[in-house]
Formats: C-alpha cells, sequence, structure tokens
C-alpha cells in the first residue's frame, strides 16, 4: 500500500472546470471597459464638456434664445402627438394579433417591423413623394389648405413612421406569453369588453407598455434623419431640436449646438435610468428581459 | 373549404384593433412606401438604372454597404465579448457597463454625430492623439466606421445575453468531464449555441448601419467620392427637388437592405437546421 501524504501547508486552489483563467476573465472585462469607454462614456461626457466651455452662463443664455426655445417647444409637440398615437397602435396591434387566429399573422408581423429596415432618409422621402405638393394627395391637401410636408404633420408622419414597431414589438411577446385565459374568464363572468382590456389586460401589461413607450419617445424626439427630409427646417416653425443643433453647428455657433445636444443627452440618460429601474423592477412583465 | 381567414372568437374588439392596425400601418407605412414605388415606376426602369448607374451614386452606396459591413462584424464580435462578460463574471461596475450599451439607443443620432467629431476632429481629444502617429479618423472613411460602429454597438449584445443566460452550465461540465479544454468547450459547444443569435443581432446592426445619417454626416466631411453615404445623395437630390433621382437611390437602397434581410434569414434558418438549436 502506498502512502498518501497531504501538504497541508500548500492548499492547492482548484479552477472549475466551467470558468475561464482569473488572467482571461479580466483582461475580458477589461476589453469591455476600455471599448465602452472609447465608444459610448467619451462622447457622453464630451457633449457636457463642450457645451459648458464657456461656462455654464453662456450654455444657459443659447437655451434661452428664440431659436432653441422654439425648438424645444415644437419638439415636446411632436412627441406629445406621435407617442400616445404609436402606444394606441401598439396596443391594438398587439391585442388583434395576440388574441385572435388569422391567416397572414407572420405577414402582418414583418410588415409592423417593416420601419426597422428602412433608412430614416428613405422614410422621410417616402412621406415627401405621398404628401408633397407634386404628389395627388399632396397637391390636394396643399390646395385645401392642409400642407403635411415642410409642415408640423409632415414631421409627425416621419416620427411615427420611425418609431412605429417600438410599442407593438415590445407587447407582442408578453401578451403571447400572458395567454387569454384570464380575459377568458373575465367575459365568462359578463365582463365587457372594455372592462376585460381595463381591468384584466392592462395590469398586466403596463410595465412592457411603459417601457415600450418610454424607447418611442426617446427615438421621437431625437429623430434626425426623416424629419431633416420632410420639415424644410424652417426657423421657429419647422426645426426640432436635432435640426436645429444641426443648423447652429453649421453656423460655427459650437457652445449652442452642445447645449441644446446636452439637454437631448440628459433626456438620454433620463430614458436609460428609467428603462434600467424598469428592468430591475419588473423584469418578469419584459418581453425584453426574455429570450426573443 | 379552406381555412377560414379569421377564426370565430368570443375575444371582443376584433373589429376596432383590426381597424386601427390595419389603417394606421397603411396610412404611416404601406401607402409611403407604395408612393415611393410608384413614384420609380412612372419614372421608369431605364430612367432608374441611369440615375443609379453613375460613379458617384455607385461609390456611394458600395461605401455605405462595405463600412457597414465592417462595422457589423466588429460589433459582431465585441458585442459577444461583451454580452458574455456582462452575462457570466461579477464585478463592479457591472450595472454601469451594462445600462451603457443602450446608449446608442437612447442618445439622439445627431448628438452622437456631433459629440463623435468633437472627439475625432484634429484638435479633438481622440484626434489629437490620432494625429500625432500620423492618423487622420473624423473627416475620413474612419470617422464614418466609428458613428456605424457606434449606433449598432447594443444590437449583437442585446439579442445574445438572454442566450448565454440559458445555457445550462451541465452542458459545459459535460463536455469538461470528456477532456475538452475550456477553448475546446468554447468553440464546440458553446459558440455554436451563440450563433443565430449572434447572426440576428449582426444583421440588424447591419441594417441600421446602412440606411445610417444622423450620426454619419458630421463626422464623414462628406467629400464626393471619398466620404459621401448613399442617404446624404437622396438629401441632395430633393435639395435640388429631383424627386425621381431621389427615388431612384431610395428604392436602390431599400433592396439593398431587403436583400442583405433576406441573406441572413436564410443564414439563419441554415444555422438552426445544422445546429438545430433556436
Amino acid at each position: 500500500m502506498s502512502d498518501i501524504t497531504l501538504n497541508k501547508t500548500e492548499p492547492v486552489r482548484f479552477r472549475s472546470a466551467t470558468e475561464e483563467s482569473p488572467a482571461t476573465r479580466w483582461t475580458l472585462i477589461a476589453i469591455g471597459f476600455i471599448g465602452l469607454s472609447i465608444l459610448v462614456f467619451a462622447p457622453l461626457i464630451a457633449v457636457f464638456v463642450v457645451a459648458l466651455a464657456d461656462g455654464i452662463a453662456a450654455s444657459l443664455k443659447s437655451l434661452a434664445s428664440r431659436d432653441a426655445r422654439d425648438a424645444i417647444r415644437l419638439t415636446l409637440t411632436i412627441a406629445a402627438i406621435s407617442v400616445p398615437l404609436n402606444a394606441i397602435f401598439g396596443v391594438a396591434a398587439a391585442w388583434f394579433i395576440t388574441k385572435f387566429d388569422f391567416r397572414g399573422k407572420a405577414f402582418l408581423i414583418t410588415l409592423i417591423d417593416l420601419p426597422f429596415s428602412v433608412s430614416p432618409v428613405v422614410a422621410g422621402l417616402c412621406i415627401v413623394l405621398m404628401f408633397g405638393t407634386n404628389s395627388l394627395v399632396g397637391g390636394w391637401l396643399v390646395a385645401n389648405g392642409y400642407p403635411i410636408v415642410f409642415a408640423m404633420p409632415g414631421i409627425i408622419l416621419a416620427t411615427m413612421f420611425v418609431t412605429f414597431p417600438f410599442v407593438a414589438r415590445e407587447l407582442i411577446p408578453v401578451m403571447i406569453e400572458q395567454g387569454r385565459a384570464e380575459e377568458e374568464a373575465a367575459l365568462t363572468l359578463g365582463a365587457s369588453g372594455w372592462r376585460v382590456f381595463f381591468t384584466v389586460t392592462l395590469p398586466n401589461i403596463r410595465w412592457a407598455l411603459l417601457y415600450g413607450v418610454l424607447l418611442c419617445n426617446a427615438r421621437a424626439m431625437g429623430e434626425f434623419g426623416a424629419v431633416a427630409v420632410v420639415s424644410g427646417k424652417i426657423r421657429g416653425q419647422t426645426a426640432t431640436m436635432p435640426t436645429t443643433i444641426e443648423m447652429l453647428y453649421q453656423e460655427y455657433l459650437s457652445v449652442a449646438a452642445f447645449s441644446l445636444a446636452a439637454v437631448l443627452a440628459m433626456l438620454a440618460l433620463v430614458t436609460l435610468l428609467l428603462k434600467t429601474a424598469l428592468e430591475i423592477r419588473h423584469a418578469d412583465q419584459l418581453a425584453t428581459m426574455r429570450r426573443h | 373549404m379552406g381555412r377560414p381567414l379569421i377564426h370565430r372568437s368570443p375575444m371582443p374588439g376584433l373589429g376596432l384593433s383590426m381597424g386601427i392596425t390595419l389603417t394606421m400601418l397603411s396610412l404611416i407605412v404601406l401607402l409611403p412606401i407604395g408612393a415611393l414605388l410608384l413614384k420609380g415606376a412612372n419614372y421608369g426602369l431605364a430612367g432608374m438604372w441611369e440615375t443609379v448607374n453613375r460613379e458617384r451614386v455607385w461609390t456611394a452606396l458600395f461605401l455605405s454597404f462595405r463600412l457597414s459591413l465592417f462595422a457589423a462584424v466588429f460589433n459582431l464580435v465585441f458585442g459577444v465579448l461583451l454580452a458574455w462578460v456582462l452575462v457570466r463574471y461579477q464585478f463592479w461596475g457591472r450595472r454601469i457597463l451594462d445600462a451603457a450599451v443602450d446608449l446608442p439607443f437612447a442618445l439622439p443620432t445627431a448628438v452622437a454625430g456631433l459629440s463623435l467629431t468633437a472627439l475625432y476632429a484634429p484638435r479633438g481629444f481622440f484626434g489629437e492623439m490620432a494625429a500625432e502617429i500620423g492618423w487622420k479618423i473624423a473627416y475620413t472613411q474612419w470617422g464614418i466606421f466609428i458613428a456605424l460602429v457606434f449606433v449598432g454597438l447594443p444590437f449583437v449584445t442585446r439579442t445574445v445575453q438572454p442566450v448565454i443566460e440559458e445555457i445550462e452550465r451541465e452542458v459545459e461540465e459535460a463536455s469538461a468531464t470528456l477532456g475538452a479544454s475550456r477553448l475546446y468547450t468554447l468553440r464546440h459547444v458553446i459558440l455554436p449555441m451563440l450563433t443565430p443569435a449572434a447572426l440576428t443581432g449582426f444583421a440588424l446592426a447591419l441594417a441600421r448601419a446602412v440606411g445610417e445619417y444622423g450620426s454619419v454626416i458630421f463626422i464623414a466631411g462628406n467629400i464626393p467620392l471619398v466620404t459621401e453615404i448613399a442617404p446624404l445623395l437622396i438629401i441632395i437630390q430633393l435639395e435640388e427637388f429631383n424627386y425621381d433621382a431621389a427615388a431612384a437611390i431610395g428604392i436602390a437602397m431599400l433592396l439593398i437592405s431587403f436583400a442583405m434581410l433576406l441573406v441572413i434569414n436564410l443564414i439563419q434558418i441554415w444555422s438552426r437546421r445544422r445546429i438545430g438549436y433556436v
């Protein structure tokens, strides 16, 4: 029999077979940090650094200028109209797709997702060709005093085009998973359609709805390409915050451009904060947190 | 009798939800895209070909596509790495890193373009460092590449992350007990499982990059034949009220993005069949 002696003074630490060595692990983490620092954190910091280059007073003064105030007001108005409309669409589409069985469902979902694969500039071009003065519909509308392109309705349509799938996409997987049993139970107990929606469905999907609306709003306020095409960038009338940023930048008003950009960057940060909070607290209700 | 178009259901609200869905989809998405295609049809295939078949247009289309491909490949590698780090490792700052991945989704493209230009311009923070080794980034194709990497950053990470979360440790343990090295397990067990999701993210990043405008035009410098992207050509044609030419380039871009999505879908079907895993 052989003697087995354990050397107790030097305990050997074994690494689990399903883990990488600490060196590999820390290298990968470092690459993640460095990559995101260069690509994400640096641009974010740069916005605020340039905005405050001449001191905070200069930034605030440029934000109080007429152009900036008009742009902020217009962007808020656009978001206040297009986001609720898209939320209504998202809820209706999710209800239609998940509560009924019909032919061509997959095709309908593909059509709803279509705006994600269309360039914003092409989206704007489509709106111009549909509603511009040279088109059949647009010509008639302009003749009757309802211009769409180079006016607010065009900007709203362009914004809705690029943000179209956001809410529906978030709601559909959640509502598929929740099934129809709860709604059917409420119906057999005699509840009306609207009552079923407001007391059964809506409470089940509210966080997912909020999540979709949040992302939709961030994109709606920040949309540039599609809006640049349809708006005509008329100061005080159709210049949104992103298009005003571009105009100020081209006039070498760097502080003014970056101050307005900083306002939008703060909006993005608030969006991320709310989004992360939703993901931590209501992960069970969000489609994004599950396997697609 | 064939299958009914819509099955009978006790659920209320069929008419209302179908009406809202189809009306808004048609009015906002389908009819405008139809107007673009109609414009192209009126212009005629010959006219469209004449517009697109010019050096400046080909160069811009090829440039947009090529740089988008490079950026998507970069994001594929970096995105999978980042997803792995975020799911598997516990370290200080993980939450912040996780939230930061989504910033390109939340930050308006014009703001991103502006700040990337400020950083990478010859007098910017990174631009100055690069200039010392004689590397010019802003106003060259490198600048466009960086902007496209930025906008496509979240896609791969966000599609791959949930898949890594669902991989069962037992699979890796089985591989290890059979004598596979960690690298072998990674290469032959884990990566195949991630492939379909990673390709989906890659496709989304690519589609986004090809059409990207806002973040690119500030940093690109927009020199014809050198750093001019395809969406900018549409804007230029529109500013000259040349709607036919704008429509022709727009249709060309639509075709490219649809072709790309089709190819990627085919790859996905293929990899799903080969690996037998969604």
